[in-house]
């Protein structure tokens, strides 16, 4: 048997059994632990209202601006607790969100948008940071208008590259993939991966999308109504045959863990 | 027809609208990034002028020193009119953020009279000419000044939002708070600097008006004049504010020439611009720069 977890001293990000309730009542996380490994593309999936972004949400900070709070449990970067921390602090340690539906500023230009991402860094060589990021996206460079004119390729580029003029340790990723062409979620995905193994910035990458994001990963999680079900490497996943059922081309939308067998075993098990 | 008289308040026009421009300028950037309509805009002028002129006539202080002490005065109130009373509205309905900045205005003007007194003052005399003449229209010495400052501030403006990182942050809080957050901005330290600069912005057009006209609580009106430049500009657009004021400032002046050479209806200047203003709203109701979201292809 192979080992569960990839062998680490310390992650760099671990989340310790947290809970997430929005306006004091509405639990929404239930107990979720996860692990990401200093320079690894980890990804977590799951279907629509898994809670998903709002695992991501807890980690940045951004919960406090919707009202959530993590309840129980703990998040901790680099060893440190930052699940008390505002967003403002979590950005400037290392940790950066990419949210879902891009959100970039769009009544800026590319170069705005790109010089925002570096807010909280030294400003003096921010020519060299956005020529930089010009690099992983050539296309950017040329569209000087405002980035709402952008199409959702080039806005998802975008901010994917203001990320990068945050230098962080960590990129956050919500759904990259969502309402891209196949062409373009692949050339975005593999901007991703060239990210990951190039500036060795590690990544956590939240998908519905799951033949992508599971090619490009090292390491998966598997969300359902709040809690982690499943996890495991690469290979492990992509074998599985309960993902290979539900998640990998499987046509039949009924289907949920909870309702497949080896599921149950597994839980009882635990 | 008096051309004269019709180029000298053409002249006076567009220098009153381009200060009633950058004090539209300093209620969007309030309206803009923290959502407030601040009804008490004309009160940072009366506060400005009246703070100034004590420190010049109390305190016998030079007046750069004064009005250095100013800006710092007005930077701090400013930020402590936010965090006092307009932070803890946020996300109350608008109406009651609307009745605390207007509570905020008949308190500051009641307080200005009851500390300064309600007669009009004078500056002390700063500079030693008064009028000077160019191409034969005489224009006074403070209304150069106040052209001057104008500009100044609108090119400040300018870069302080295109270039500065933190009035590029300001933009992007105005734009959505949560992706603001997202980057690393602080949304409470953008809020006090908006009302900081607003405050302070306003204050010194507050006292380049008292220099000409002197201080008395009708410079508070003009925060009310203020009105219909910035909805006439679409409210939410700093460009459209500094339009809206020029407007204001031209149509005022225009309405006094009809008004002494044709109608001799008297005043007419002072409400024309709100005439205007109905009009215009008809045609226009989200005002000439006012923004819809743009779609996305
Ligand atoms: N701001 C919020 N306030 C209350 N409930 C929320 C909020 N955001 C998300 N939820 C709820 O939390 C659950 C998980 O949402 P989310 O984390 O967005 O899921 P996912 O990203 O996996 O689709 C959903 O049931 C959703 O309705
Ligand atoms: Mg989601």
């Amino acid at each position: 048997m192979e080992a569960r977890k990839i062998e680490t001293p310390e992650p760099l990000l671990s989340i310790n059994n947290i809970e997430v309730v929005y306006d004091e009542v509405i639990l929404v996380l239930r107990g979720v632990s996860l692990d990401v490994p200093q320079g690894q593309n980890v990804t977590l999936l799951g279907p629509n209202g898994a809670g998903k972004s709002t695992t991501l949400k807890a980690i940045s900070g951004l919960l406090k601006t919707e009202d959530g709070e993590v309840s129980r449990g703990e998040i901790s970067f680099m060893g440190e607790r930052i699940d008390k921390k505002n967003a403002e602090e979590i950005v400037r340690s290392g940790i950066f969100q990419v949210m879902e539906g891009r959100r970039i500023i769009e009544d800026m230009t590319c170069i705005e948008n790109l010089k925002l991402g570096a807010y909280t860094r030294n400003q003096k060589n921010i020519n060299n940071e956005i020529e930089r990021v010009f690099e992983y996206f050539p296309r950017l460079k040329e569209r000087t208008g405002l980035a709402g004119y952008l199409s959702g390729g080039e806005q998802q580029m975008l901010a994917i590259g203001r990320a990068l003029m945050a230098n962080p340790k960590m990129i956050l990723l919500d759904e990259p993939s969502m309402g891209l062409s196949p062409l373009l979620v692949k050339e975005v995905f593999g901007i991703i991966e060239k990210i990951n193994k190039e500036q060795g910035i590690t990544m956590l990458l939240v998908e519905q999308n799951a033949n992508f994001a599971l090619k490009h990963a090292d390491y998966g999680y598997i969300m359902e109504s709040g809690k982690v079900v499943l996890d495991g490497s690469r290979e492990e996943l992509l074998n599985n045959q309960d993902v290979k059922d539900f998640y990998l081309g499987g046509n039949d939308h009924n289907k949920s863990f909870k309702n497949l067998k080896s599921y149950k075993r597994r839980k009882r098990w635990l | 027809m008096n051309t004269e008289l019709l180029l000298q308040l053409t002249v006076n026009g567009l220098i009153v609208g381009l200060l009633y421009g950058v004090i539209a300028m300093c209620f969007v950037l309030i309206y803009k990034s923290t959502q407030v309509v601040n009804f008490a805009q004309g009160e940072f002028l009366l506060i400005g002028a009246w703070v100034c002129w004590g420190t010049l006539v109390w305190l016998d202080l030079p007046f750069y020193i004064g009005f250095l002490l100013t800006l710092g005065f007005m930077t701090l109130f400013g930020i402590l009119i936010q965090a006092v009373f307009l932070r803890p509205m946020i996300g109350e309905p608008i109406i009651s953020v609307i009745m605390i900045t207007i509570g905020l205005s008949m308190f500051f003007q009641s307080l200005m009279k009851w500390i300064f007194g309600v007669s009009a003052e004078s500056y002390p005399q700063v500079f030693e000419t008064s009028v000077v003449n160019i191409a034969g229209l005489n224009i006074e010495l403070a209304y150069i000044l106040s052209l001057i400052f104008s500009v100044v501030m609108m090119a400040g403006f300018y870069w302080f939002f295109k270039h500065s990182r933190m009035g590029l942050a300001m933009r992007a809080t105005a734009f959505d708070q949560q992706v603001a957050s997202s980057l690393g901005i602080s949304v409470s330290k953008v809020f006090a600097a908006s009302w900081a600069i607003s405050a302070m912005v306003s204050a010194t057009a507050g006292i380049v008006i008292g220099m000409v006209n002197g201080v008395s609580s009708a410079l508070s009106f003009i925060g009310i004049k203020v009105f219909p430049a910035v909805i006439l500009g679409g409210l939410d657009s700093i460009v459209g504010g500094v339009v809206g004021g020029v407007i204001i400032g031209l149509l005022e002046n225009l309405a006094e020439f009809i008004d002494s050479q044709y109608l001799h209806i008297g005043n007419l200047y002072t409400i024309a611009p709100f005439y205007i203003l109905l009009i215009i709203l008809t045609i226009k109701p989200y005002g000439l720069f006012g923004t819809r979201d743009i779609e996305r292809i």
